[in-house]
């Protein structure tokens, strides 16, 4: 597998949207520290973009990546390689080349801007993380959606779709649902509901760690009381470890059956 | 070499094959031929493992193939260039297949005889159709694996380069390899093929020699016995 993913990961790294990706954040990184000047301000607002870009580029780059190599796909099929080994070695080397753009374009600028003896640091570290837990969940879905869908614009419509469910859609069906049940408590179900949508969690995440839950109001108190512990913080992570390892292992065992 | 039993594939509600039996000896050149669509392409993808059957059993050098994949060591497989990768240049290509290989290979060798050098740097999807083939028998040919399949090896070679695949082909006979070949072009397999392998609607129509299938037909060429045996079941 570490072959296909040096393979692929090259090919990326060649390629020259992994740059526009890099200079993207980059560029990003210094105009809100220019602007700023204040780290934790800068984490705030890089959140709000991450939350909703990395997704997005994760779940296109994926679907792109996969119909663009499915001529270098079958002759490795042909080759003396597991099929597992092909899909996922191509898997992590596109969710792999990603993750080094978000986490080189976003670095350079804080480190420069003195991260290190900021206290900002713990807050900088759970958004890269959370980001690149972002990149792999949702480049894991787009090659789910690849490899069920020989159609390539099928294939795209949905995985666009399924980023706007996540990222737009579930939020307002979520806050429909808060005022249509208001009378009732709710607590148990919005953590539930937070906790199916990877976009959500991750949010939510960092805002309760960001200590600004005071603007959330009632609920942002109960969210509070379980985002805001250690506990909190482990079960999300978790969570958020089942939504890529789900994925992952679903493009594993498909790939199996598949026909080329 | 190759043991196929009761092979069925289906494509949606489209019955490729409907119970394949075939069995090919170690040693010689089989021609797997048929009108479009009989299912020849399906059938080197069932061997290779790239197509999953629905029912049956093929077993490759004595050892069952399914959710196998250490067997294709054994194998170099010449894919139809249509499904050829294009944003990768030649040598890129080259050392590549090699690494992922790991055997011994003379691709210096084959890439002189197709006069290839000058565009090892360049990428596949600038180069013509003819050239893209050679490449792709350079991949093909530069290891030594006991069982070759070649899916149309002919399309767009120009007549210098047809006679140098013709010897090559001969030359792997000789090492006393066995070689699976499709193509249309009748005067090719004439010339290579010692036996034929004759696909119909999903099932092997006939499996013979040359000799054997003119008589069969009573035709005196190759490209009119196979025409023959379309019409008289189109008849039937």
């Amino acid at each position: 597998m570490l072959k296909i993913l040096k393979y692929s990961f090259y090919d990326l790294m060649r390629s020259r949207w992994s740059y526009v990706y890099f200079l993207f954040y980059l560029a990003l990184g210094f105009v809100l520290l220019f602007l700023n000047n204040d780290l934790s301000k800068a984490v705030i607002t890089l959140m709000n973009v991450i939350i909703v870009l990395v997704p997005l580029i994760g779940t296109i780059f994926g679907v792109m990546y996969f119909y663009n190599s499915k001529e270098f796909t079958e002759l490795l099929l042909a080759q003396p390689l597991r099929r597992s080994t092909i899909f996922l070695g191509q898997y992590f080397g596109v969710a792999g080349s990603l993750t080094l753009s978000l986490f080189l374009g976003l670095g350079v600028p804080f480190i420069l801007y003195g991260l290190f003896r900021s206290d900002a640091i713990f807050n900088f570290t759970l958004l890269l993380v959370t980001g690149a837990f972002l990149t792999f969940i949702f480049t894991a879905l787009a090659f789910n959606i690849a490899l069920s869908n020989e159609n390539r614009i099928k294939g795209f419509g949905y995985a666009v779709l399924l980023w706007l469910f996540l990222a737009v859609i579930y939020d307002g069906l979520f806050l429909l649902s808060l005022i249509v049940f208001e009378e009732y408590p709710l607590d148990t179900f919005s953590l539930a509901a937070t906790m199916f949508n990877p976009i959500d969690l991750s949010r939510t995440l960092i805002l309760l760690k960001l200590d600004i839950s005071a603007l959330l109001g009632y609920t942002g108190a109960v969210f509070k009381k379980f985002f805001g512990t250690d506990f909190g913080l482990l079960v999300s992570l978790v969570v958020l470890l089942f939504w890529t390892i789900l994925p992952i292992w679903r493009l594993a065992i498909k790939s199996k059956r598949k026909d080329f | 070499m190759i043991q196929i039993d009761n092979l069925h594939k289906r494509f949606g509600k489209n019955q490729v094959l409907s119970g394949v039996e075939l069995s090919i000896k170690s040693g010689g050149i089989y021609a797997i031929l048929g009108p479009n669509g009989s299912g020849k392409t399906t059938l080197i993808k069932s061997i290779l493992g790239m197509v999953i059957p629905n029912t049956g059993i093929i077993n490759v050098l004595d050892t069952n193939i399914k959710n196998g994949w250490r067997y294709r060591k054994e194998i170099d497989y010449l894919p139809q260039i249509a499904n050829f990768p294009n944003n990768i240049r030649v040598g890129e290509l080259i050392r590549m297949i090699k690494d992922l290989r790991q055997k011994p290979s003379d691709e210096d060798r084959l890439i002189s005889l197709f006069g290839l050098e000058p565009f090892l740097d360049k990428k596949l999807g600038t180069l013509s159709g003819g050239t893209k083939q050679k490449v792709n028998i350079v991949l093909t040919f530069m290891f030594n694996s006991p069982l070759m399949i070649l899916d149309e090896p002919t399309t767009g070679l120009d007549p210098g380069s047809l006679i140098r695949l013709k010897k090559l082909i001969q030359e792997e006979k000789k090492k006393g390899k066995t070689l699976l070949i499709t193509s249309h072009i009748m005067q090719f397999v004439e010339e290579v093929a010692d036996e034929i392998v004759y696909l119909l609607e999903g099932k092997v129509y006939f499996k013979g020699s040359i000799e054997e299938l003119k008589q069969k037909t009573d035709q005196v060429d190759v490209e009119h016995a196979i025409a023959a045996i379309a019409m008289q079941t189109t008849d039937a």
